[in-house]
C-alpha cells in the first residue's frame, strides 16, 4: 500500500518529468462551479487528466474556474494553445476527452462540432 | 448531484474562492450514529448575516455568478436524510460545513468517489493545501498535502500526472484498507 514515507520512487519520476515542465504549454481550463459539477465537470476533469497521463503528456496544463454565466452550456472546457485562439467548448462529455487530447491539443485540430466560442488570441 | 463526493467537491471550491490557504476535509462513515462530512477553511469567512442567508437556494454573494446553490443544495440533502448541515464562520479566520446524515438513511446519496474529487481538487487549486481525514469510527486514515511538500520540496507540482495519479491511489488504497479490516 502507499505510504507518505514511501516516496523515493515518486521522487524519482517527478524529478525526469519535471525537466520538460514549463509554463508555455497548452492550457486546458474546466468550469468548476457548482452548474459545472452538477453537469459532470469533475468526471470530464478526471477523464482529461487520465487522457494526458496516459499520452504522457509533459507540458499540458489543466485548470479550474468558477462559474462563467453559460451554465446551460456546462461541462464548459476551454483550450488555449500557445500562439493560437481560445476555444471554449461546451456540453463536454467524458468520452470526449480523447479527441479533445488527442486531435485538439496534441494536433492542433480544433473539435468543430463542440466548439462554442472562439475567442482571437491576443496579439502583442 | 449523485454522490456526496461531488458536494464536497462543491463546498471546497466556495472556501478555494474565499481565499482559502488550507482545505481541510474530514468523512466519518460512523460517528456516533450519522456519515458525516466537514469541510473547514481558512478562508474570508461569513458574518453572522450572511451565515443565516446562505442557505436560501436564492441568495448570493454574487453580483454578477459567483457563489450559488450548492450550500442550500446541502442544507436539503441533510434534513432529507434525518440529520442537518452545520454552519459555523467567523469573518477573516475562515468557514466550517458539518453535513450529518442518519447513518442507514436510505436516502442518502452514496459518499462516491472521493479518491477523484482529491484528485480534481489538488489540480485544480495547486497551490493550496489539503488534508483528508477519512474514518469509520476511530479506524481511519489521513492525507495532507503539506506533508507531501515537505517529502518532495521542488517536485511537489500537483498539476503533474505523476503527482496527481498518486494522491488519487493513495486515497483510493488507503479507503479500501479501511474497509478490509472493518470486514475482516
Amino acid at each position: 500500500m502507499k505510504t507518505v514515507a514511501d516516496l523515493k520512487a515518486l521522487r524519482e519520476k517527478l524529478q525526469s518529468e519535471m525537466q520538460v515542465r514549463s509554463d508555455s504549454g497548452t492550457k486546458v481550463v474546466v468550469g468548476m462551479g457548482t452548474c459545472g459539477i452538477a453537469a459532470g465537470a469533475r468526471e470530464v476533469m478526471a477523464a482529461l487528466l487520465d487522457e494526458i497521463a496516459k499520452r504522457k503528456l509533459q507540458d499540458v496544463h489543466v485548470e479550474q474556474t468558477g462559474c462563467i454565466g453559460m451554465c446551460e452550456k456546462e461541462v464548459l472546457v476551454d483550450v488555449i494553445r500557445p500562439g493560437e485562439d481560445r476555444i471554449t467548448y461546451g456540453k463536454v462529455k467524458p468520452s470526449d476527452a480523447v479527441r479533445i487530447i488527442g486531435d485538439h491539443v496534441v494536433n492542433g485540430k480544433i473539435v468543430q462540432e463542440l466548439v462554442v466560442g472562439r475567442i482571437e488570441r491576443q496579439k502583442k | 448531484m449523485k454522490e456526496l463526493s461531488l458536494n464536497i467537491l462543491d463546498l471546497a471550491q466556495n472556501g478555494i474562492k474565499a481565499g482559502a490557504k488550507l482545505i481541510s476535509l474530514e468523512v466519518n462513515e460512523d460517528e456516533a450514529g450519522y456519515f458525516v462530512f466537514r469541510v473547514r477553511d481558512d478562508g474570508c469567512g461569513m458574518t453572522p448575516d450572511m451565515v443565516q442567508k446562505i442557505r436560501d437556494p436564492f441568495f448570493t454573494t454574487r453580483t454578477t455568478r459567483k457563489v450559488g446553490m450548492g450550500v442550500s443544495l446541502v442544507d436539503m440533502l441533510t434534513t432529507q436524510c434525518g440529520g442537518h448541515l452545520d454552519i459555523t464562520s467567523v469573518p477573516g479566520k475562515g468557514t466550517l460545513m458539518e453535513a450529518y446524515f442518519a447513518k442507514d438513511n436510505i436516502d442518502r446519496p452514496p459518499l462516491g468517489d472521493l479518491p477523484v474529487t482529491m484528485k480534481v481538487l489538488v489540480v485544480g487549486a495547486p497551490d493550496l493545501d489539503f488534508t483528508l481525514t477519512y474514518k469509520h469510527g476511530a479506524t481511519g486514515f489521513m492525507f495532507d498535502t503539506r506533508k507531501l511538500r515537505s517529502e518532495l520540496g521542488q517536485l511537489a507540482d500537483f498539476t503533474s500526472p505523476v503527482l496527481y495519479e498518486w494522491v488519487e491511489a493513495f486515497v483510493r488504497e488507503n479507503i479500501k484498507a479501511i474497509h478490509e479490516k472493518l470486514e475482516g
